[in-house]
């Protein structure tokens, strides 16, 4: 079974980030970047399949610029056979990329195409979605637990109820929540050992493929700030402010 | 303007994200009809056709349609959405399932977790866990987004009831299929609902101790939830968790106990009307967004408060 997991370098989720001055955007100057912690749950996921001998090859993909080498670096370390950068200097959005994505599935032919459910910078949740309708593969979004039998995935998904298991056909999408695995941490040897694996790099435009934007950002501004309220001395004081003062109780 | 609302529903009645969703819909100016897709599923028909200021109702029944499989549901949507300008869904597990999608099928790039409608192509939506809000645009002809639920107030439901029309499902893809479910049984409401809130973090320190918050929110009518750290510590389910990545919330009243205020938390309960905050870390930085914060061990503070109420 051959596992594709597309991944996404980011800001670092450790970084407080901060509209730029002029509002036009987010301030990425010299901030750390990482690889997105959904996807790098992706990337564990399959390295469990290859390890529990279901998977058998495992191909980390990425939209974006020479820098996101360093995240498909990663995630060789962590374990992926051989990595495809779908290169561009573009903003790309979620319906391009998935474009993009399809379009090298479609060569790849994945059993099993695991993602994260949601970047950290756009908080989009949609890539994965919109990669199982453009290539017709059923998807078992916000994954909790994945099991692979017989050509199907049995798949629970943490829902708001609490959690649904849905069986899929494979080839399908999956898109990992956040206790599906605790990713290990890469070791030394294998990232020396990375560094050697191979790494394709493809020139995005040369696909054929129109991943235009179909979104402009007008302005990215600080949310409403709240502001710190006071310290009370004792619950009977909070019980008291909360009957009397806010009317809450 | 045309717009549809996709109805989250469980068969039998309307989702109250539904009602926020029509709500977004009508800041809008033009007819709004309400879509539900789902399998016997006349009664949540018929709960639809009451809210108000809707146009009109479409229904597609087929006992394929019963679960919301996003593969059925998208399928079955597609054609009718297209003659839409703007196509809305929740934010909740079921929207953000299904919106992405639908919207591939229509080759329409969706905008997320809508806050705010400037105009019916301009709309506010939070990036980076909320440490950002980015106002965007688009021209497409075509709009297909989701509704953060807690930023539009509920549609009322009414007594008369809207023009229902029937469309004959169509057949399934065959390529999914639902096995079960686990649906946290509570009678405290639930946490996107609720008037009042009251959530423990790690600082409870084991799934036991939730029974002291329990208490309260019994006392109160309380929801009760959970930051990640005590989700992912196994306290308790996951369907407790308040924060980005679980539920957005937005209650009258919020209470934090053990928790420490990652963005992460602070991003799905921070437009709360009132917030307190309970931690003996007085440097915690939820004591930054708290309106009444008290520096307590809350082992000794719990019983207290359950006692006084």
């Amino acid at each position: 079974m051959k596992v594709i997991v597309p991944i996404k370098r980011v800001v670092d989720y450790n970084v407080k980030v901060r509209p730029l001055n002029d509002e036009s955007g987010v301030d990425l100057n010299n901030v750390k970047m990482s690889i997105n912690p959904f996807c790098e749950i992706a990337v564990e996921e399959a390295v469990r399949l290859k390890e529990a001998g279901s998977a058998t090859e495992i191909v980390a993909v990425t939209v974006g610029s020479q820098a996101s080498q360093e995240q498909l670096r990663t995630a060789l370390a962590l374990g992926a056979d051989r990595a495809v950068l779908l290169e561009t200097n573009d903003n790309v959005e979620p319906l391009g990329i998935a474009k993009l994505l399809a379009k090298l599935c479609e060569e790849e032919k994945p059993d099993l195409i695991i993602l994260g459910k949601q970047a950290i910078d756009g908080d989009n949740n949609q890539t994965g979605q919109m990669l199982a309708a453009l290539l017709g593969f059923p998807q078992a979004t916000f994954a909790s637990e994945l099991k692979i039998n017989d050509g199907v995935a049995t798949v629970t998904r943490e829902i708001d109820g609490g959690l649904q298991t849905i069986a899929v056909n494979l080839p399908a999408i999956v898109t990992t929540d956040l206790r599906l695995n605790e990713p290990r941490y890469a070791s030394l040897p294998n990232i020396m050992k990375a560094k050697k694996k191979e790494l394709n790099v493809i020139d995005a435009s040369s696909l054929g493929i129109d991943f235009v934007s179909r979104l402009t950002t007008l302005k990215v501004e600080l949310p409403p700030s709240r502001d710190a309220g006071v310290k009370v001395e004792s619950v009977e004081e909070l019980v008291d402010k909360l009957k009397n003062e806010a009317k809450v109780i | 303007m045309k717009i549809l609302v996709i109805a989250e529903h469980d068969n039998h009645s309307i989702k109250a994200s539904t009602l926020n969703t029509v709500a977004a819909g009508k800041k809008l100016d033009g007819e709004l009809d309400v879509l539900v897709m789902g399998s016997s599923c006349a009664d949540a028909v018929n709960e639809a056709a009451k809210i108000s200021g809707i146009n009109s109702v479409i229904s597609i029944d087929g006992s394929h349609l019963e679960n919301a499989l996003a593969e059925e549901t998208a399928n079955n949507a597609a054609d009718i959405a297209s003659q839409y300008t703007h196509v809305f869904l929740p934010a909740t597990t079921f929207g953000k399932n299904i919106m992405p999608r639908l919207a591939a099928l229509l080759d329409v790039q969706p905008i997320s977790d809508i806050i705010e409608i400037i105009d019916g192509s301009t709309y506010k939506r939070p990036i980076y866990a909320g440490s950002c809000i980015a106002t965007v645009k688009t021209e497409q002809s075509l709009i297909i987004a989701s509704v953060r639920t807690t930023a539009f107030d509920a549609a009322q439901i009414g007594d008369a009831g809207v023009n229902v029309t029937s469309q004959d499902p169509k057949d399934s893809l065959a390529i999914s299929n639902f096995v079960g479910e686990e649906l946290a049984k509570s009678d405290r409401p639930e946490l996107t609902a609720a008037d009042i809130i009251i959530s423990g973090g790690r600082g409870m320190q084991s799934g036991e101790n939730f029974s002291l918050l329990e208490g309260i929110a019994d006392k109160l009518g309380a929801a009760v939830g959970a930051s990640r750290a005590a989700v992912d510590s196994g306290f308790v389910p996951n369907d407790y968790q308040v924060g980005q990545t679980g539920k957005i919330v937005a209650p009258n009243l919020y209470i934090a106990v053990g928790i420490s205020g990652a963005i992460q938390h602070l991003a799905g309960m921070k437009d709360s009307k009132v917030i307190v905050a309970i931690n003996k870390d007085e440097d915690a930085p939820i004591f930054q967004v708290a309106d009444y914060g008290l520096v307590a061990d809350l082992f000794t503070a719990l019983p207290e408060l359950e006692s006084l109420l």
